[in-house]
């Protein structure tokens, strides 16, 4: 049985023109993630991982290369309502309640209203967000809001999460309990899920494959299918088979410096 | 009691004695009944020394004061000497009630939200007072500064005139010609939004339009418009048309780019970001230049008016009365003016508050 890629991209090329001349964002980078799947990308910043995942989501073009997700081009995918994508900020309106910032979506993809009250009501139960659906985004904890634009993003049910650095801006404490949430929440809804990242033991601990990448310019320098069981509790992270993938990740990121310059 | 309490505590005192040390010693009948009673109590407020003096009673000496001033002008004249420094107590009495009342509010000794309004209140008659003392004390002829008295007269004398002003100038020229120039500057605003093409020729246009003198334009919208309110509202529309094309083209900028490429990967249509993002997002902008509008629509249909008007309004009245030397109908204008702009501008700010409740600058409020 083959599982089927959800996004597939061969020699992808991206360059942005800016007053300084051309910057190659992406290069020649080609990845298959298959159905389910969770895969962090890692690395320094301007390594590439925000843009791959930009150019999954068609908010970039591509300036060479392919790529398809569902077997489509990304802006017909983004046209299906593909994805649902987590920024790096919760990027809430202020203006609307938790509940009618989880109804965006529904709003603008015409769902019934009793359809949008069933959505609702589930995708706040999955990120523990019972109660605050009256609340106002500004009324909320950093880690409160990001639940909410998660649970924002899987109400219209895509099959495909792109989350771009999502618990950056979060403390540490908040953060390995959203990543424990974070994979209940995967196993629970079955998602292909894109994470990016520049936290080693996040990566290490969220996925099922780890993609580290090096900037200038932005190339994938190693592939990593993790042998961590699909259970995890916490305390993972001490066992040696952890500390030898995270020793791996680490040895990918230093490989992909260059300091010739 | 801090510093300044103190101070002002013994600057009252201080003048309130003097007087009546002056009042005794230079007349050659005692002052009228309710100065004395005034200055006597004003003097009698040095027992404070003796420890606790309640701020209402600064409050109540105050309030006699301002009694005693206004009710013994028509006995004294010409004003003698004593009766400045009377009124100079007053002032200093309400002054000390009022610091030592938003001192007891900030620490929660007295409500807020009961006795808030006095402030504000108290400023309002000292200035009014003050004002009606020294214009009538001190003779000031009428085409310099009428006392309130006499404007009020003034007011409650012709109110039918005032209330045709009214009609003609603000129910019928601002507020069309509000209305009007909002709604064009906001619906050119969307069209240059929609079309770089328009942005680069409708723009600048506007920007010359609002760089227009209103003096100049006023007589030729009299021509095309005629005498009536409709050129004063086209007035009023070159005013407002460029206040609230530029702000809501810098609002619907306003919107940030995560928010927006949140909107794209909804797959959502220009119409939908517009509604839900862009527009909720410029509102702050949009309600400044409601609320800038909101004024120079009152200066602009008055101004509008001395070019050439049917026998009313607001303006023409501020005009022809000036040359009549009827200044104390021109202040009686300039009050209803003032009272409906601030009134005006008061609605648009409530509309505001409950419209953009979510913005940081109302939030914290």
């Amino acid at each position: 049985m083959t599982i089927p890629a959800v996004v597939s991209a061969t020699d992808l090329s991206l360059t942005f023109h800016t007053s300084d001349g051309p910057v190659t964002a992406l290069s020649d980078v080609t990845l298959d993630i298959k159905k389910g799947e969770f895969v962090s990308f890692i690395g320094p910043s301007g390594c590439g991982k925000t843009t791959f995942l930009r150019a999954i989501a068609d908010l970039e073009r591509p300036t060479s290369g392919s790529i398809e997700v569902n077997g489509q081009t990304p802006g017909n995918a983004r046209k299906d309502r593909a994805y649902g994508y987590v920024f790096q900020a919760a990027a809430l309106y202020p203006w609307r309640t938790i509940e009618k910032n989880v109804a965006l979506p529904l709003e603008i993809m015409g769902y019934s209203k009793a359809l949008k009250a069933e959505r609702i009501a589930r995708t706040l139960a999955l990120v523990n967000l019972e109660g605050f659906e009256k609340k106002y985004p500004w009324q909320l904890s950093g880690g409160m809001q990001q639940r909410a634009s998660i649970a924002r993003a899987l109400a219209f049910d895509a099959d495909l999460l792109l989350m771009d650095e999502p618990f950056g801006a979060l403390d540490e404490i908040v953060r390995d309990h959203l990543n424990s949430e974070l994979l209940k929440l995967w196993k629970e809804t079955q998602k292909t899920i894109c994470f990016v990242t520049h936290s080693i033991p996040e990566a290490v601990y969220l996925s099922t494959k780890i993609v580290v990448m090096s900037p200038r310019p932005g190339r994938v320098t190693d592939i990593i299918e993790s042998s961590l069981p699909a259970e995890r509790p916490l305390d993972i992270r001490e066992t040696p088979e952890f500390l030898a993938i995270a020793a791996r990740v680490r040895e990918g990121l230093r490989a992909g410096h260059s300091y010739e310059e | 009691m801090s510093q300044l309490q103190h101070y002002l505590a013994i600057v009252a005192w201080g003048l309130s004695a003097a007087a009546l040390v002056m009042g005794w010693v230079s007349a050659d009948a005692l002052p009228p009944a309710w100065l004395f009673v005034f200055l006597l109590l004003g003097t009698a407020s040095l027992v404070r020394i003796a420890g606790w003096f309640s701020l209402w009673l600064d409050g109540i000496i105050a309030g006699a004061g301002v009694v005693a001033v206004l009710v013994s002008l028509p006995d004294l004249s010409p004003v003698p000497g004593y009766y400045w420094l009377a009124l100079l107590a007053a002032w200093a009495f309400a002054w000390l009630f009022v610091e030592r009342l938003t001192r007891a509010m900030a620490s929660g000794l007295v409500e807020p939200g009961i006795f808030g309004f006095l402030v504000p209140l108290i400023f309002g008659v000292m200035v009014l007072v003050i004002w009606e003392a020294v214009t009538r004390g001190a003779n000031v002829p009428s085409v310099i500064l009428p006392p309130p008295s006499a404007i009020w007269a003034r007011i409650a004398g012709s109110t039918s005139t005032l209330w045709a002003d009214f009609q003609q100038t603000f129910l019928k020229a601002v507020l069309i010609g509000y209305a009007l120039g909002c709604g064009l500057g906001f619906a050119v605003a969307i069209l240059i939004d929609r079309s770089p093409f328009l942005k680069r020729g409708l723009l600048p246009l506007g920007n010359f339009v609002s760089a227009l003198p209103i003096i100049g334009v006023a007589p030729i919208m009299v021509m095309w418009f005629g005498f009536d309110w409709p050129s004063k509202a086209a007035v009023v529309v070159i005013m407002t048309f460029f206040p609230m094309l530029v702000n809501t083209v810098a609002g619907l900028n306003a919107a940030g780019a995560m928010e927006r490429d949140l909107m794209r990967t909804y797959a959502a249509g220009y119409w939908q970001t517009l509604l839900k993002l862009r527009l909720p997002a410029a509102a702050p902008f949009i309600f400044n230049a409601l609320k800038i509008n909101s004024t120079l629509a009152l200066i602009g249909a008055i101004v509008a008016e001395f070019f050439g008007t049917p026998i009313v309004g607001m303006g023409f009245r501020i005009s022809t009365e000036v040359g009549r030397m009827n200044v104390d109908m021109v202040w009686a204008e300039i009050a209803v003016a003032a009272l409906a702009g601030s009134a005006f501008y008061g609605v648009v700010v409530l509309v505001e508050r409950a419209t953009t409740f979510w913005h940081p600058s109302v939030r914290s409020a």
